[in-house]
């Protein structure tokens, strides 16, 4: 089976319809891009599939022993306060809460969990840093910690490169595709249409409420790329 | 000065004060981390004007104001995550208008004698054995609380949408919160009025931020400089027989113009 599939799924946002009978699959080591123009829908439909918006009709299927709470998830960069006093260390643990059930307190599993997390982004030394004294690219790194320590299987990224200067990005798209050819599967949506931004091997396109999935290929012939 | 601690009134006040302060401590540094600041603000006043309510239709007041100071911190946390309203304007409209209901209902009342002065500025030396009793299993109900949901209450302040996609259920412990912000500031307001509950709320964490970069270390530094101002705060009111609740709070301040000035000289 494969890891997510959305069957004719509508999605509506105060009373109007946003995404109409949208169906699609994705399988384990896809990394799609999510484009589309803007108030198109592209966080609405990411957002149904981390289950914060319910669907209007449809259902969406969760294979290969993927969990909705055990999704990472990445919002947009200007969601979380820049200046918030947290040290790195306290801000990936509370990627591994969707694991812990009820349980109150971190306990040496998940400390080992984030310890990974940082290294696996060559981060670990700052771990006792305080968030607001990092850079941009630091603090992005830091979220997509975070979102690692949330997930095995499935990672969402909501623009993730929004005020990243054009090297960090680059570095940025890099680690995500060294995580893609470890095995993660990766939904990343981007507002930019240049070949660059789209690095993944699957395109979702909305347009006026119409969901396509076509591969990175199809998607820039179609554009004369 | 330690003659002080031999009146049964003064040691009263400052357990319930020490108590009170760290619960206000540890609602602080959510409310201000979450930009709702003034809500101890709305609710002090909305509890002053269920209070004087309470009075004139002859219901015990603290078992009036509760539920409806509990009902004002739903409706106000609700419109502070409505993106449409803005949550300043209906903290202000809240605070006003409890503050012109209770005067109203005072005014109007016959023959019903209401010292206004110690709703609006507290009466932190008139505390009871109850209240002091009241005050410990309050405590001990908010500590614990705290305690438990800590991570998650750390996890929904400094980021809600990652919170709830890992599947925290945000309502409940947004419930929770309210429940015990108003039941704090109810008891509270015998510290230091309506008027100035909310800096015990506000002052502690804005110091503690000046000196810890952590989230941990914020909430340690607050809680110990809240019961700190207190005890100094009461010290002075009582060798200076001035006013416990402006005391305290101007403790708090002088507290925090002093850390404000280190920071910038070690900057």
């Amino acid at each position: 089976m494969a890891l997510l599939c959305l069957n004719k799924i509508t999605l509506s946002y105060e009373d109007n319809v946003v995404i109409k009978d949208a169906s699609f699959s994705l399988d384990g080591g896809d990394f799609a891009c999510v484009v589309g123009a803007n108030g198109s829908g592209k966080s609405t439909l990411v957002k149904a599939i981390l289950g914060l918006i319910k669907p209007a009709a449809g259902t969406i299927e969760y294979g290969d022993g993927l969990e909705q709470s055990k999704i990472g998830y990445l919002p947009q960069e200007t969601r979380p306060d820049n200046n918030f006093p947290a040290t790195v260390e306290e801000i990936v643990l509370t990627g591994c809460l969707g694991h812990m059930k009820m349980h109150p307190f971190y306990c040496r599993s998940e400390r080992k969990h984030v310890k990974k997390s940082l290294r696996t982004l060559g981060i670990e030394s700052l771990a006792k840093k305080s968030f607001m004294d990092l850079s941009g690219g630091q603090k992005q790194k830091v979220l997509l910690a975070r979102s690692l320590s949330a997930t095995e299987k499935l990672l969402i990224l909501d623009e993730p490169s929004n005020n990243l200067d054009h090297d960090s990005r680059k570095k940025f798209y890099q680690t995500l595709i060294k995580l893609n050819q470890s095995g993660l599967t990766i939904i990343m949506i981007t507002h930019d249409l240049d070949a660059d931004d789209l690095i993944g091997n699957k395109i979702i396109s909305i347009n006026e409420g119409v969901v396509k999935i076509t591969t990175t290929k199809e998607f820039l012939r179609g554009l004369g790329r | 000065m330690m003659e002080l601690l031999t009146y049964p009134f003064m040691q009263r006040a400052l357990l319930v004060g020490v108590l009170i302060s760290i619960c206000a401590a540890l609602l602080g540094v959510v409310l201000v981390l979450r930009r709702n600041s003034m809500i101890g603000d709305g609710l002090s006043h909305t509890a002053f004007s269920a209070f004087a309510l309470a009075i004139v239709f002859g219901f015990a007041p603290l078992w009036f104001a509760l539920p409806v100071v509990i009902v004002a911190s739903f409706f106000v946390l609700r419109l502070s995550q409505n993106r449409r309203i803005h949550g300043d304007a209906a903290i202000a409209v809240l605070s006003a208008s409890s503050l012109a209901i209770g005067t109203f209902a005072i005014s109007i009342s016959k023959g019903v004698n209401i010292d206004l002065n110690s709703y609006l500025f507290g009466s932190i030396l008139s505390v009871t054995w109850l209240d002091l009793v009241f005050c410990i299993i309050l405590t001990t109900v908010v500590v614990l609380l705290y305690l438990f949901t800590y991570h998650r209450i750390f996890a929904i302040t400094f980021d809600e949408d990652f919170a709830k996609s890992i599947g925290i259920r945000t309502g409940i412990y947004d419930a929770i919160f309210a429940i015990i912000c108003s039941v704090v500031i109810v008891l509270g307001m015998r510290l230091l009025g309506s008027l100035l509950i909310s800096s015990l709320i506000i002052f502690p964490t804005l110091t503690a931020m000046r000196l810890k970069r952590s989230f941990r270390g914020i909430v340690l530094v607050s809680v110990l400089i809240s019961a700190l101002a207190f005890i100094v705060g009461l010290v002075l009111s009582y060798l200076f027989a001035t006013p416990t609740g402006a005391t305290v709070v101007i403790v708090n301040l002088f507290i925090f113009i002093i850390t404000t000035l280190i920071r910038k000289i070690v900057e």
